[in-house]
């Protein structure tokens, strides 16, 4: 039998891993010395990890017995690694420790994967190392960039500006009048900033509930031709980066904008700056959401059994009582829920308020001001994003309440032959009347925003232009080669170097999760699951604030590099890449992976050679979804570029903020063509599955995180 | 092909609350063909999933060969598996298919599809090779699957309702098939089924399991013959369970009452007093009424081309009869009488 000696090898393989990079790797970020020659100069404090990985060596190499090596290897490792994290920790909370070097990860993970193979040595996990061996990594690495960071959020929040913890810092600023006063309601002064951004995100989330009603029904339940029409706007939002809309907003309703200058032409009415506060993020929001609002309610309108409204019909109820009575109640999970993405969509928005907010604060620029502005106040930031957070957790904990099992009882195993009813004519109208000037208006918006980019400057001088994209992205040939000259290339080469760096590690671990979760038993599943979907349910803010906390100091200082969004990529995106193989994974036989097993595969190889091909068009959705995630994010993104890693979004959020919206429009309408291809490519590479009979498509991958 | 033995030492399986396996042990010589039967629910995946390391056991050993196995991943148990749902790799041809077990645990592409030609046309699908599994017919992938499992020459052999998915006429042909080749490469088989026909045809041995536990083990004959519980004698084929009396015993046999009948059986260590006896349908001849038989009425007689089935009703309940004489068949309301056959007719022995 081959196996036990395979196994030793993986097992072999790590530990040299380990041994290697404390021999020759630089332990520490700022000194090439290695942890063995660190030792070696007389800083005892590495000596256990050095010699731990010794003892893991000797017991690979002496011990026979499976379930006794198994035991060294937990012990060993485990001791090793949690030595680590102390040290980590001890770190973390002195001033002016090292920060770790290259040489520490491949030993925190050869660490970790010596105590998966040793659990399933003892049997654990199945037997299976690979799977033991994935599920502590993931774990290990989801606490420390989903956990920690929002840990140290809230640690922060209970610290006051000289870092001594307490209370009463936290409940004054929690207190404070610019959160929750309420001078609007009897003066003309601002209103807090938390009622500023439930008041918007109760009003956008009613909007784009109801209108994404209204698309659903015209889609599903009326002939309406343009459908498919209807169904290709709801692809935009996830293309388009976050400020496209305000931009597009700005130049047909600013003061320099196309119906203003239209009103004062005519009318001689003066421009107003309308549009800037409550009114154009409102618009902004609904313009952004309403697409993620009907995606879920498309579903839920299609689930409802066609069979309980002919039902409904048979017993007399006329069109209306039927609607109302019938179709409209079944609906009723399905309008929570999309009231509830919208709302923490809401929330989480970042890119709207920034363009358009004018003084309007809400908790997410408020979030922002505190950390980048004048005031540099890092507790009011953790404080403000814990409220923030607290906010999105009650909606998800709602949504997850008013759903339960129920959204899905429309949809039996059973064929449904029934035809949906026909919508009253009064439901229909109102649903004509409501949705397609609204479809109408976002075609002229974007239209709007892609002119925009053409003319010379809007509201002045209409010349058509090639300016703007030749200031974004002129290319200058000199004798010494091709010199990208234009303003953009900077943050464009960087944003697609890392987007293309996050994506396929987003898609390999999410994959990787998902199979572990659909296809492994063990103890504490359920918090594995949770702790891997929990940054779904944080604000962009909220992570870029905590992991500007947890990341600018030891052990762990990324701050400032391209790791660290990097990092926030992934961990932002991964539980998109998670859902969607899982409902891929459902749909695979677990047979397959069990009948791999009997003939002799391993986890690992099960996972590449019948999971993988499998999940292809999972893969390739979590590809694609991550990729483009990663160039247009913006909320999370701001708080951690550098002058040497800018993003493509904040370069330009920055010139928007200047006024110089015509390279911003040029550069967005790129960046949406960019995405264009690049899902393209991504649907090439990755292939579609041949299996010569048709599985059911895979749930393609939606934008229902938070912004 | 070396054929491996199987031993389960008191091993259960639990999940939370629920004993799906409780406490079971038994030996599976190398070489049979034992059958796991019982009704949904009562053990007999699980146990075949704990063979195959596709569970692990709560407690308790299991043995493959001389190897306690019952930490190892199915990797390394050298236990191949036929699943009921086949579960061919639906992206890999049939060829791919069948290789892949030779392929994983190492051995070169050539080598590999060479076993995987040899092993198809060992199971009679030579040509088909590069199709894919959704090409085939049911019967086809059948042949695949077993060929995949049998091509890395495992010492054990487990099948999970191999014929569930296929048509009567194909079944009884599938299950032949699977007799000859495991006769032909002497390999020891677990299979598991919840049809007693399939299992009487096939095995050397029957396991029937009843809600976690053993009900009863032994050849077909002797669970047939023989039922150790009212249980196993509802399951291995139908029987009628009717009250008697032990009148007398000696040595093996005793005279047992049934109502106006009085028949010689095996006494099976009960004692004189009230016993129940199975009996089974085959076993109750149905005649005209007199002579010195047991007075019943016709309830229903349903005519089924070959035999006739018949519900009466007499001094001892109700009964179900399989009539021969479809020619000239009792119908419902008409007097007969009853009189037993040597055959098919059992105590059932009871505990205490």
């Amino acid at each position: 039998m081959t196996g036990p000696r395979r196994r030793r090898s993986v097992l072999f393989a790590w530990i040299a891993a380990g041994a290697g990079s404390a021999l020759l790797l630089p332990w520490y970020a700022e000194t090439a010395a290695s942890a063995v020659v660190n030792v070696g100069r007389g800083d005892v404090t590495l000596a256990p990890i050095v010699l731990g990985l010794l003892a893991l060596a000797a017991a690979a190499w002496r011990i026979d017995e499976r379930r006794r090596l198994g035991a060294a290897l937990v012990w060993l490792a485990g001791g090793a690694f949690l030595y680590l994290v102390a040290l980590g920790i001890v770190a973390h909370a002195l001033p002016r420790s090292a920060a770790l070097g290259s040489g520490a990860v491949p030993v925190a993970m050869a660490l970790v994967a010596c105590v998966g193979l040793g659990l399933a040595l003892r049997g654990h996990f199945h037997g299976d190392g690979f799977v033991a061996a994935s599920v502590l990594g993931v774990a290990v690495t989801v606490g420390l960039f989903t956990a920690f960071p929002l840990v140290k959020l809230l640690t922060s929040a209970f610290q006051d500006a000289e870092g001594a913890f307490g209370v009463t810092a936290t409940i004054e600023r929690l207190m404070s009048a610019r959160i929750w006063g309420l001078h609007c309601l009897t003066s003309a002064r601002r209103c807090g900033v938390a009622w500023n951004t439930l008041g918007l995100a109760l009003t956008s989330a009613a909007c784009c509930t109801l209108l994404g009603l209204a698309f659903a029904l015209i889609v599903t339940r009326t002939g309406f031709r343009a459908k498919r029409l209807l169904r290709t706007l709801t692809v935009l939002p996830v293309i388009t980066p976050p400020f496209v809309i305000g931009l597009g907003l700005i130049l047909l309703f600013g003061r320099a904008g196309l119906v203003n200058q239209l009103l004062e032409w005519a009318l001689g009415i003066p421009p107003t700056r309308w549009i800037y506060g409550f009114p154009g993020v409102l618009v902004a929001q609904v313009f952004a959401f309403t697409p993620v609002a009907f995606l879920v309610l498309i579903g839920v309108v299609e689930g409802v059994s066609p069979t309980l409204e002919e039902a409904a019909q048979t017993v007399r109820a006329g069109r209306w009582r039927t609607f109302a009575d019938v179709s409209l109640p079944l609906m009723r999970p399905g309008l929570v829920n999309a009231f509830l993405v919208s709302f923490v969509e809401s929330i989480a928005d970042f890119g709207n308020p920034i363009v358009l907010g004018g003084d309007l604060g809400v908790l997410s620029t408020e979030i922002y001001f505190s950390i980048v502005g004048a005031q540099l106040d890092q507790g009011r930031a953790a404080t403000l994003a814990l409220l923030l957070l607290g906010f999105a957790l009650v909606a998800f904990s709602v949504q997850r309440r008013a759903l339960g099992r129920r959204l899905y009882t429309g949809l039996g195993g059973k064929g449904d032959g029934g035809i949906p009813a026909v919508l009253p004519s009064r439901v229909r109208w109102t649903c004509y009347g409501v949705a397609l000037p609204w479809a109408l208006f976002t075609v002229v918006i974007y239209a709007m925003a892609l002119a925009g980019g053409f003319v010379r400057t809007w509201g002045r001088d209409y010349t058509p232009t090639l300016a703007h994209y030749a200031k974004a992205f002129a290319i200058e040939s000199s004798p010494h080669g091709v010199i990208w000259a234009g303003a953009a290339w900077n943050s464009f080469f960087e944003t697609v170097k890392l987007a293309a760096i996050a994506a396929p590690l987003t898609a390999g671990i999410g994959i990787l999760t998902a199979y572990l979760l659909t296809r492994q038993r063990f103890a504490g599943q359920t918090l594995f699951e949770f702790a891997t979907m929990l940054s779904f349910a944080v604000p962009g803010t909220v992570i870029g604030v905590a992991y500007i906390l947890a990341f600018n100091v030891a052990p762990i200082e990324v701050t400032g590099t391209g790791i660290i969004l990097v990092l926030c990529f992934i961990f932002r995106n991964l539980p998109v890449g998670v859902r969607a193989g899982m409902a891929t994974m459902a749909q695979i036989d677990r047979n397959l992976d069990e009948a791999s097993a009997t003939l002799g595969a391993r986890g690992a190889t099960t996972f590449t050679r019948v999971i993988l091909p499998l999940l292809k068009p999972a893969i390739a959705g979590a590809l694609v979804y991550s990729f483009v995630r990663a160039m247009t994010t913006v909320s999370a993104v701001i708080f951690l570029v550098s002058p040497d890693h800018e993003m493509a979004t904040t370069y330009i959020i920055g010139r928007v903020i200047n006024g110089d919206y015509g390279v911003a429009i040029a550069y967005s309408s790129t960046l949406i063509v960019l995405m264009l291809a690049a899902i393209g490519v991504i649907q090439l590479v990755v292939g579609t599955r041949r299996l010569g009979r048709r599985l059911p498509a895979a749930v393609p991958p939606v934008a229902e995180s938070p912004a | 092909m070396k054929a491996a033995r199987i031993e389960f030492r008191r091993v259960s399986k639990r999940y939370g609350d629920v004993r799906a396996v409780d406490d079971v042990s038994f030996v599976i010589e190398p070489g049979t063909l034992v059958t796991l039967l019982g009704p949904s629910g009562c053990g007999k995946t699980t146990t075949l999933r704990l063979i195959a390391g596709l569970e692990f056991a709560t407690a308790g050993d299991i043995l493959v060969g001389d190897v306690e196995v019952s930490a190892l991943p199915p990797a390394e148990r050298n236990v191949s598996m036929v699943f009921q749902s086949y579960a061919l790799f639906p992206h890999m041809t049939v060829l791919e298919n069948v290789a892949y077990g030779v392929r994983v645990s190492g051995r070169s592409r050539a080598e590999s599809t060479e076993r995987a030609r040899a092993m198809l046309a060992t199971v009679g699908l030579g040509g088909l090779g590069d199709r894919l599994p959704s090409e085939l017919s049911g019967g086809q992938q059948q042949r695949v699957a077993l060929a995949r499992a049998l091509v890395l020459e495992p010492a054990v052999l487990l099948f999970d309702e191999p014929l569930s998915n296929l048509d009567a006429g194909l079944r009884r042909h599938m299950r032949e098939e699977i007799r000859d080749l495991q006769q032909r490469l002497g390999v020891t088989v677990v299979y598991v089924t919840h049809d007693q026909g399939e299992a009487m045809a096939v095995s050397d041995r029957i396991i029937v399991m009843h809600r976690g536990v053993i009900a009863q083990d032994g050849t077909p004959r002797e669970l047939y013959e023989g039922p150790a519980s009212a249980f196993v004698a509802g399951f291995m084929g139908e029987a009628n369970r009717v009250q008697g009396t032990l009148e007398t015993r000696d040595d093996k046999t005793g005279l047992v009452r049934l109502g106006a009948l009085h028949v010689r059986l095996a006494h099976r260590d009960q004692s004189i007093g009230p016993v129940i006896v199975a009996v089974r349908p085959e076993a109750i001849l149905v005649g005209p009424p007199g002579g010195d038989g047991l007075a019943a009425t016709v309830v229903k007689a349903a005519y089924l081309g070959g035999v006739v089935e018949y519900t009466l009703t007499s001094e001892l309940g109700e009964l179900f009869a399989i009539g021969h004489d479809v020619a000239a068949p009792f119908a419902p309301g008409e007097a007969v009488s009853v009189t037993l056959a040597d055959h098919g007719v059992v105590i059932i022995p009871t505990r205490g």
